[in-house]
């Protein structure tokens, strides 16, 4: 074959885009390629494929998806985490003339990997999954608004993820940061494939994240349960509320500044270039125009945990809901006012610094009555120390700590020290694990019981819960003291052998923190070995106040057999000092929608599409594009989108759960 | 993609057991609604274009002025007659939602502006200079 | 929205189950949800007009404004794009009347005034390019084409499913299901119309004037 052909058929993909030569990387693929086996092996001898593609794949049920994206968020969390344990380690050793075991072209992949993964593919997952499993049943309702539209939306995120693994084997990743900043991300110093494996990874994603959000909005707005008003809205519900506002208002300005980056590197536009009136600056302006947006995206829904785990664990009402809810919305609002903080050195002058400064502190504002609201919630109430209050607790203590070096950092003086040092590193790092991530493991403990009918298991629990947080000190702490002592990030190796001690120290911090993970994934296996003795029969093992305990755990297909009437803010709390019956017969057909493969399909073809455009493979991009528009002009042919549960297996789950009352004697 | 829609849910504002807007509490315009947005925006169209093709003021900052008010009365007539915005459908939803966007339009845009025109005043002389002689 | 409970007290105690639940139409979300969408959309224009206002001047050297847009020509854009809105709100009043042919003929023209936005659009950007004056040129007009570009994308989207609703509505009439598709396209289309009038008079009145 001649080589024009071979280019027209395969692009830019050669032999040489393995990487055979990189051992790290071929023992990973062999790590990979051996359990990838032992899985789908696994899934063909217990003839599991039919159940999880009717049961799961194709499943528009909110639970099933939010489980699937919780699960997503786990797997990409053990890449994420192993690029940290790559990196700490590289920085432990890479002193007194030694280079480390990572080449700098490598090195630069793992940080940029770590932070795309974590951001975007752990914390993002996470979240939505959390969202997508607990709001539903929160406002007594019994699914989304667009249920096919939210499996797709997991099957966009799925598809980013698979796309972002696939550059670890197949090419590489970029080498720019997560962020990608112009110059440097542009065609003249980045022409490798990893960039276009960023921007099509990321647009892909991004669809999901977006429409999700609209899914969301929608579903609270309008299927709220009969009587609940906003303000009667349980608190996680609102943080949902606000965090999809912001990702509706947000990441359209992510995908336009990713679309304008593709431009200029597929076109050759002049958007970040440093010739033809382009100005990279812009790319730094625009990215954090999302970028500020997406760290309250994240941290919002994780203050909505702890707002329930903090009222349920104390016993009380939580204190102050007006002043949470109107803290959520006027953080909303003013996170898109704060931009600027991340780039004050840029050079804007004194005028916009000082107004970005002000907001930035301006913001921290309504975050610290979230926290006085917490610390009133818990005076003279009640308190259990299970686990999702002792992640509540942790969070407070260390999320202070990590908001007010935030503080520091938007004062733009002073910011001219901090920027781009480990100082800043440990900040969000110390917000992001401290807040978000323990926010998440609160959740997972605290709701656990109602997606799988049984407890986590305690001691497990605990031994990772302490692992967590001595190993996130002693993680960070050292990247404060580096910081400032003018310590830059993303650096491979060091001259002065005097940092060293701290780098071995944040190294250590590190596999203490590979302990509490290694202790989580135990928890998670011992509990489900004993989930018999773990075993919850009444829907509501916390004694909780909000909807979704009024259901049995795991709820069934259609959460509630009979919509509840809500009369209180805490309206589960509430049924139960007022000894509301549950309604045992008189049950009903529900109607419900039907499971699609649609949303699979056009999420592998949109795959297809973003491989073929990364690696230049023009005819397979067209055909797969082709194929998009088809099948998703054909699914809107399909009608027939609904189905009844009959009355009868409505009636057998009821009778099931009024036995399973009965047993626990309540 | 296509809105695939399976509402089973009630509209909480309503309280319970209401009658539900079964088309989803969208307004609906008559002939007359469209006609007149039509006649309305030609009547605004027509003279924008006609000021800057004959240029018949003079200053083209007065000209430029004109235009951008009659493009935001346009912008009015169309929210008012073709998308049919008032403050009741769905709730006012649609209209908060509306509000929220043109906050934030307004927040990027001017401080996309705002942000750039000193960056480039600082940081890369002799590009301010053509910054102010522009900017939309 | 108020926080009190619906029974006063002293009546009889309040139910906490709906028992008599009647089936709600599917759809009710629908409105709202893609009026979301838009307003996301209308952010990724923000960020377009941002970019043009910033490298508005940045001509790197080439041609501006003045020499390269003919106004005529984005006078009979414009009008071709304001007929379609008026032809598309005759198509929903007539579907809202269930009269399907007189809806199917008035989204027939619809679409055709659209192609013809289309094709004069593709005409200029194909002169554009003519002129040594394509987007690679200066970020000026980078920003130029995007915007433009991205505004001429989404109307190509509407043509499709434009035509993709006709065909719907052909085969199984005027029901609930596509009454609703139309009035999502309805907004959709009346939606780029508001994005046209930021770009005609920002981009192309604005831009001859500086």
């Amino acid at each position: 074959m001649s080589d024009d052909l071979i280019k027209t058929i395969f692009g830019r993909l050669t032999l040489e885009s393995f990487p055979i030569h990189e051992p790290i990387l071929v023992g990973t693929f062999i790590m990979v390629a051996i359990g990838g086996a032992a899985v789908l092996g696994a899934l063909t001898y217990f003839k599991l494929w039919g159940y999880l593609w009717k049961e799961w794949f194709t499943s528009v049920d909110h639970k099933k998806i939010g489980i699937m994206y919780i699960v997503l968020a786990l797997i990409m969390f053990l890449r994420g985490f192993a690029d940290a344990l790559m990196m700490r380690a590289q920085q432990a050793v890479a002193f007194n003339g030694s280079e480390g075991f990572l080449p700098a072209h490598h090195y630069d992949q793992v940080f940029t990997a770590h932070g795309v993964i974590m951001i975007f593919f752990v914390a993002m997952p996470f979240v939505t999954g959390l969202m997508n499993y607990v709001v539903p049943l929160q406002i007594g309702a019994r699914d989304v608004s667009f249920p096919f539209l939210n499996n797709f939306s997991f099957w966009m995120t799925v598809s980013g993820a698979v796309t972002v693994m696939m550059s670890l084997f197949v090419g590489e990743f970029a080498r720019t940061g997560w962020l990608a900043m112009a110059p440097l991300s542009g065609l003249d110093y980045s022409p490798d494939v990893g960039v276009d494996y960023y921007i099509w990874a990321l647009q892909i994603a991004g669809v999901g994240t977006l429409l999700s959000g609209v899914n969301l909005l929608a579903t609270i707005i309008k299927m709220r349960a009969p009587g609940m008003s906003l303000m009667q809205m349980p608190i996680f519900t609102w943080s949902a509320l606000v965090t999809n506002v912001l990702i509706v208002a947000a990441f359209p300005v992510l995908t336009a500044v990713l679309a304008m980056l593709s431009l200029d590197r597929y076109v050759g536009t002049n958007f970040f270039t440093n010739t033809g009136g382009g100005n990279p600056m812009m790319y730094v302006n625009m990215i954090w125009i999302w970028g500020h947006p997406e760290v309250y995206i994240l941290i919002l829904p994780a203050f909505g945990v702890f707002s329930e785990v903090v009222s349920t664990f104390s016993g009380k009402r939580l204190f102050g809901y007006t002043s949470m809810v109107y803290a959520l919305i006027v953080i909303c609002i003013l996170s898109y006012l704060v931009w600027l903080h991340h780039f004050f050195t840029m050079g804007s002058g004194a005028s916009v610094n000082s107004f970005f400064g002000i907001t930035t502190m301006i913001i921290s504002i309504p975050t610290g009555a979230k926290i006085f609201n917490w610390l009133f919630t818990m005076y003279r109430g009640r308190i259990r120390f299970e686990l999702p209050m002792m992640w509540a607790i942790a969070f407070m203590l260390t999320f202070v700590i990590g908001g007010m070096t935030g503080v520091m950092l938007a004062v733009p003086p002073a910011d001219f020290q901090f920027h781009n040092s480990l100082f800043l590193i440990a900040h969000f790092h110390n917000v992001i694990i401290g807040g978000v991530l323990f926010g998440m493991f609160a959740g997972v403990n605290y709701w656990w019981p109602k997606a799988f009918g049984f407890k986590l298991d305690k001691f497990w629990g605990t031994i990772s819960f302490w692992c967590w947080v001595v190993g996130f000190w002693v993680a960070f702490t050292p990247l404060y003291v580096l910081g400032l002592m003018g310590v830059t990030r993303r650096l491979r190796a060091f001259e002065d052998p005097s940092l060293q001690i701290w780098f071995v120290i944040a190294a250590i911090g590190a596999l203490i923190i590979a302990a509490g993970i290694g202790a989580m994934l135990m928890q998670f296996y011992v509990s489900i070995r004993d989930r018999e003795k773990l075993r919850d029969f009444t829907g509501d093992p916390w004694n909780g106040r909000t909807l979704e305990w009024a259901t049995s755990s795991p709820p069934p297909a259609y959460n509630f057999a009979f919509s509840p009437v809500v009369h209180d803010l805490d309206a589960w709390h509430d049924m139960k000092s007022k000894k509301a019956e549950r309604p045992t017969t008189g049950f009903r057909a529900i109607h419900m929608p039907k499971n699609t493969g649609a949303g699979v399909i056009l999420a592998g073809l949109s795959t297809v599409f973003g491989v073929a455009m990364i690696w230049y493979i023009w005819w397979l991009a067209a055909v797969a594009f082709v194929a998009l528009i088809a099948t998703a002009i054909g699914h809107t042919f399909n009608y027939d989108r609904d189905f009844h549960i009959p009355a009868e297996d409505v009636v057998n789950s009821e009778d099931a759960r009024t036995r399973a009352l009965q047993q626990a004697g309540v | 993609m296509s809105a695939d829609t399976h509402g089973h849910g009630h509209d909480a504002g309503h309280g319970h057991h209401d009658a539900h807007d079964h088309h989803g509490g969208a307004a609906h315009g008559s002939r007359r609604e469209y006609w007149i947005g039509f006649i309305l925006s030609v009547l605004l169209t027509a003279p924008a274009f006609g000021l800057v093709m004959t240029g018949v003021i003079s200053d083209p900052r007065v000209t430029a002025g004109i235009v951008m008010a009659l493009a935001m009365v346009q912008i009015f007539v169309h929210m008012i007659y073709f998308l049919h915005m008032n403050t009741k459908s769905e709730n006012g939803w649609t209209m908060l939602a509306l509000i929220f966007t043109a906050i934030i339009v307004l927040i990027v845009i001017a401080g996309s502006l705002w942000v750039m025109y000193h960056m480039n005043l600082n940081m890369m002389p002799g590009m301010g200079g053509e910054m102010s002689s522009g900017g939309m | 929205m108020s926080t009190t409970t619906q029974t006063a007290p002293g009546t009889a105690a309040p139910s906490y189950y709906d028992l008599d639940e009647h089936e709600h139409p599917p759809g009710a979300s629908t409105m709202l949800g893609f009026w979301l969408y838009l307003m996301s959309d209308c952010l990724i224009f923000a960020m377009l007009f941002a970019a043009y206002g910033v490298y508005g001047g940045s001509y790197a050297g080439g041609p501006g404004p003045k020499e390269l847009f003919e106004l005529p020509l984005v006078a009979v854009n414009t009008t071709a794009l304001l007929l379609s809105s008026i032809t598309y709100g005759f198509a929903m009043i007539n579907a809202d009347e269930q009269n399907k042919a007189a809806t199917l003929r008035w989204l027939a023209i619809t679409g055709v005034f659209g192609a013809a936005f289309l094709s004069i659009e593709l005409y200029e950007f194909s002169n554009l390019i003519h002129e040594g004056a394509g987007p690679w040129r200066s970020a000026f007009l980078s920003s130029f084409f995007t915007l433009v570009g991205t505004h001429g994308l989404h109307v190509t989207f509407g043509i499709i499913w434009l035509v993709t609703l006709m065909v719907q509505v052909a085969r199984r009439g005027l029901e609930p299901a596509n009454l609703r598709r139309l009035q999502c396209l309805s907004l959709f289309w009346h939606f780029l119309d508001v994005i046209w009038i930021g770009v005609f008079t920002f981009v192309y009145l604005l831009g001859v004037l500086r």
